[in-house]
C-alpha cells in the first residue's frame, strides 16, 4: 500500500475522524445507526478498510468481532486475521474422471465457512455435464437431482472461485473492498464492501455471492473457528466467495481445505504451487490438465486435470 | 451586498415554488405522493435487504440498474442538444441551453438515486469518497462512472443557475465564462455515457457487453431518447409558457433523431449480424433476448416491441411530412421514448447476465418494490425538474426578476400555468 503510512499518522486519522463525524452528521440518512446505538455499532461504521488497519487497530476490530460474535452465537468465537505464509501460492486440482457429482464438498463447505443457510448460499456449484458435449456450459445442469450419483451419461465438474492471478473481480471494486492476497487468495473485507456488485457481473465463474437477505446462520451449527477475511459471519448486503479455507490453510500449514476433506473419491487436491515436491505440482507437470476459460486470461490456480 | 442580493432571490424562488396555478399544486402533489410511496418501498427493501427484489446471484443487476442506463443516456443528450442549438443559430440559444441542462440535472439526480438504492450497504457510501474513503480510481470503471457523474451534475447545475441568477438581475450571463463551461459540458455529456457504457463493455466474462461497438450504440441511442423527451417538454414549455419555440427548431431536432435512429439500427443490425453468422458460444444472450433460449422468453416480446417502435419512429422522423405533422411528430416522440427505454434498459442489463456464466438461466422480472420505488425515483426527477422550471421560466421569460432596490425579487406572474384563456392569444404560433 503506497499511502499507507500517511494514513497511519495521527494526524491523518484525527482530521479523517472529524470528518467522517461531519459526513455522518450530514446525511443523517434512515440506513446509519440509530443515536441510542452502541459504541460498538459506530466503531464498526467508522473502521478502516482492512488494509489500511494498523497492527493495534487490527486488535481491537478483531477483539470487538469477538465479542459480537461470542455473544450473538452463544460460545466462545475466534477470529484471526493471519496474514499469507511466506513462500506459499496456493493451488486446487480438480480431478474430473473421479469426481461422482456427490455434492458433499457443497455442503462441507457450507459447514466450515458459516454460509446462510436461509437463503442458501453455495460457494461450489457442481456441474452435471454430458459426456458427449463435454465441457459445454450451455449444456450443464445445475439442478439435478437423482437417487443415486453418478448417472451414466454424465460426468461432474465442480465450479468454486478459481483465485485468479489476475482476477478481473477485484479490478473492478470502486472501494478496494476486495483483493488478491501474497499466497493468491482472492479475499473481500466484508466490512468495506457497499453491496454494489459490480465484481459479480465481473466474475467469470460465478463463485461471487451476494447476502440479498441477513444470513441465516443457525447458533448451533456456527463454525466459532474463523478468519476476519474468511469464514466469519457476514452481515446482510455484502459479497462473498471462496477463501481456500482461509482460517484452515493459514492457520496450520499443510491443513486440507473442508472440500479437500471431505470428497469421498479423492477427486480434490491441493497445495503450493512453490514447493517443487508437492502434489498439485506433480498433477500440473504430469497430468492433463486444463483451465476454465483461458481465453479470458484470468490465469485460474484451480487445475482440472484427468487422472485416469 | 452580495449576500442580501443572494438572499432576496432565494426567497423569491421559494414564494414561486410554493405557488401556482390549480394544475401544478395537483401534479406536484401527485408526484410528492408518488415519492411518498417509493419512500416506503425503499425503507421496506432497507429493512429486508435486496431480497426483496427479483435480482438473484444469477441476475445481479436489474431493474435499477436498467433505469440508470437509459436515464445516463437522456442526460447526455439533454446537452448535446447545445450543439445545433449553436450550428443553427436558434434564437432561443439560452432556453434551450438552460432547459436541456435542467432536464440533465433532473436525470443525473435519478441516476444517483437509482445507484443509491441498488447497493447492499447504502451506509457506507462513503467509501467512495477519496482521502475519506478510498475510490478505486482509475482502476475500476464505477469510480470513474462515480467521478465523471458528479462533475456532469455539478457543471450542468452551476451553468443553469449561473445563467438564469443574472438574468434575473438583468445583467447578460457573461459569456467569456459561460461558454467555456458550455462547450466543457459538450464532451462531459458524451463522456459520462460511455464511461458508462465501458462499465459493461469491460467485462469480458459478459459476452453480450463485451463488444466494442456497446459505447457508440448508447451513444447513438442516447441521440434518440433524449431530442424526443426534449421535444415533447419543448411544446409543452411553449404551450403553456411564454418561451418561444419555433417549429424550425422542433423539426431541425426530429431530423436528427431520424439520422441517430439509423446509426442505432445499423449498429445494432452490425451486431446480430456478427453474433448470429459467426454463431458462436457468444450467441446465447442475444438469442436469448430476440428468440428466447431453452423455453425462456421473457424478454422477447419486450425486445421486438421496442424494435417495432424504433423502426415506426425511424420512419415517422425520415418522412417531412410526418415530421412536420405535430401528430404524427408526437407519437414518433413517445414509440422512441419507449423504444429506448425498453432497448437501452432491461434489454440491455439482462441479457449481460443471462445465461449466466455458468449457463444457467433465470428469469428475472422486477418485483412490486422494484417498481414502486422506481416510480418513487422518477417521480423524484420530475419534481426536481418541476420546481426547477418552475423558477427557471419566469426568469427566461422576464416575469422573475430583481426589484428596483437590487434586493427585493419582483414576482409578475405567480400563475406557473397560465390558465387556459391566454392560451387563445396565443393560437398565432399554430
Amino acid at each position: 500500500m503506497p499511502n499507507r503510512g500517511k494514513r497511519d499518522d495521527p494526524a491523518f486519522r484525527m482530521s479523517r475522524r472529524k470528518m467522517m463525524k461531519g459526513v455522518a452528521a450530514v446525511l443523517g440518512a434512515i440506513a446509519l445507526p440509530a443515536k441510542d446505538a452502541p459504541a460498538s455499532v459506530w466503531e464498526s461504521f467508522f473502521q478502516k478498510n482492512f488494509r489500511e488497519l494498523s497492527p493495534q487497530e487490527l486488535k481491537g476490530v478483531l477483539a470487538r468481532l469477538e465479542k459480537e460474535y461470542s455473544e450473538k452465537y452463544k460460545k466462545a468465537v475466534t477470529v484471526r486475521a493471519n496474514p499469507p505464509i511466506e513462500g506459499i501460492l496456493f493451488g486446487y486440482g480438480l480431478d474430473l474422471s473421479r469426481c461422482i457429482g456427490c455434492r458433499r464438498c457443497v455442503y462441507a463447505c457450507v459447514g466450515e465457512n458459516n454460509q446462510s443457510r436461509d437463503p442458501q448460499i453455495h460457494w461450489i456449484r457442481v456441474l452435471q455435464l454430458n459426456k458427449e458435449r463435454g465441457v459445454d456450459l450451455e449444456d450443464a445442469q445445475q439442478y439435478y437431482n437423482p437417487a443415486k450419483v453418478p448417472e451414466t451419461g454424465h460426468f461432474y465438474m465442480p465450479v468454486q472461485c478459481q483465485q485468479c492471478e489476475l482476477p478481473p473481480c477485484t479490478k473492478v471494486c470502486p472501494v478496494q473492498a476486495t483483493w488478491k492476497e501474497r499466497d493468491g487468495i482472492v479475499v473481500v473485507d466484508y466490512n468495506w464492501c457497499i453491496g454494489c456488485r459490480y465484481c459479480m457481473a465481473a466474475c467469470p465463474y460465478g463463485a461471487r455471492h451476494f447476502n440479498w437477505k441477513k444470513p441465516g446462520l443457525p447458533a448451533a451449527e456456527m463454525n466459532p473457528e474463523t478468519h476476519y477475511l474468511g469464514n466469519r459471519p457476514r452481515p446482510v448486503g455484502v459479497v462473498e466467495k471462496c477463501t481456500f479455507c482461509v482460517q484452515r490453510v493459514r492457520n496450520t500449514p499443510g491443513r486440507y481445505t473442508a472440500c479437500v476433506e471431505i470428497c469421498p473419491v479423492g477427486a480434490r487436491k491441493f497445495g503450493n504451487l512453490l514447493d517443487p515436491e508437492s502434489e498439485i505440482r506433480y498433477i500440473i507437470e504430469n497430468k492433463r490438465v486444463f483451465i476454465l476459460k483461458e481465453d479470458l486470461n484470468t490465469r485460474p490456480k484451480f487445475y482440472y486435470f484427468y487422472a485416469t | 451586498m452580495p449576500t442580501k442580493m443572494i438572499w432576496g432571490f432565494f426567497k423569491g424562488t421559494l414564494s414561486l415554488v410554493a405557488k401556482g396555478s390549480k394544475a401544478y399544486y395537483v401534479w406536484v402533489f401527485t408526484l410528492l405522493c408518488f415519492m411518498g410511496i417509493g419512500f416506503l418501498a425503499y425503507l421496506y427493501q432497507l429493512q429486508h435487504g435486496l431480497i426483496v427484489t427479483g435480482m438473484r446471484d444469477q441476475v445481479s443487476w436489474g431493474f435499477y440498474i436498467s433505469n440508470f442506463t437509459f436515464l445516463v443516456g437522456v442526460a447526455a443528450a439533454a446537452v448535446l442538444l447545445v450543439i445545433p442549438a449553436y450550428v443553427y443559430h436558434w434564437k432561443p440559444l439560452k432556453e434551450v441551453a438552460v432547459l436541456g441542462e435542467m432536464l440533465a440535472v433532473s436525470a443525473m439526480v435519478m441516476c444517483l438515486l437509482f445507484v443509491t438504492v441498488d447497493i447492499g450497504r447504502p451506509d457506507r457510501f462513503w467509501h467512495l469518497i477519496p482521502k475519506i474513503g478510498i475510490l478505486n480510481f482509475p482502476q475500476s470503471l464505477l469510480s470513474w462512472d462515480v467521478v465523471v457523474l458528479n462533475v456532469y451534475l455539478v457543471l450542468n447545475l452551476t451553468i443553469s443557475v449561473y445563467i438564469l441568477y443574472n438574468l434575473y438581475l438583468k445583467r447578460e450571463p457573461n459569456m467569456s465564462f459561460t461558454t467555456p463551461l458550455l462547450l466543457f459540458s459538450i464532451p462531459a455529456a458524451v463522456s459520462i455515457h460511455t464511461v458508462t457504457a465501458f462499465l459493461y463493455n469491460g467485462l469480458s466474462a459478459r459476452p453480450f457487453w463485451n463488444a466494442s461497438i456497446l459505447a457508440p450504440r448508447f451513444l447513438a441511442s442516447a441521440f434518440c431518447s433524449g431530442p424526443a423527451l426534449m421535444i415533447i417538454l419543448f411544446q409543452l414549455i411553449r404551450k403553456y409558457t411564454r418561451i418561444e419555440i419555433r417549429n424550425e427548431a422542433i423539426f431541425k431536432v426530429a431530423e436528427l433523431i431520424a439520422y441517430s435512429m439509423f446509426i442505432n439500427l445499423f449498429l445494432l443490425g452490425a451486431e446480430v449480424f456478427k453474433e448470429f453468422y459467426s454463431n458462436t458460444v457468444h450467441l446465447a444472450p442475444l438469442q436469448y433476448l430476440l428468440e428466447g433460449l431453452k423455453g425462456h422468453n421473457d424478454l422477447v416480446p419486450y425486445i421486438w416491441t421496442a424494435m417495432i417502435f424504433n423502426v415506426s419512429a425511424f420512419f415517422l422522423f425520415l418522412i417531412p411530412q410526418t415530421r412536420e405533422n405535430y401528430v404524427t411528430l408526437n407519437i414518433g416522440c413517445v414509440l422512441i421514448i419507449i423504444g429506448v427505454y425498453i432497448e437501452k434498459g432491461m434489454g440491455l442489463v439482462i441479457p449481460g447476465l443471462v445465461p449466466d456464466t455458468l449457463g444457467e438461466i433465470y428469469e428475472y422480472s422486477p418485483t412490486g418494490i422494484e417498481i414502486l420505488l422506481t416510480m418513487g425515483i422518477w417521480a423524484t426527477g420530475l419534481f426536481v425538474y418541476t420546481l426547477l422550471l418552475r423558477v427557471a421560466v419566469p426568469i427566461l421569460t422576464g416575469e422573475f426578476f430583481v426589484g428596483g432596490d437590487g434586493r427585493t425579487a419582483v414576482i409578475v406572474d405567480t400563475e406557473f400555468i397560465r390558465r387556459v384563456d391566454h392560451l387563445a392569444e396565443q393560437s398565432y404560433r399554430d
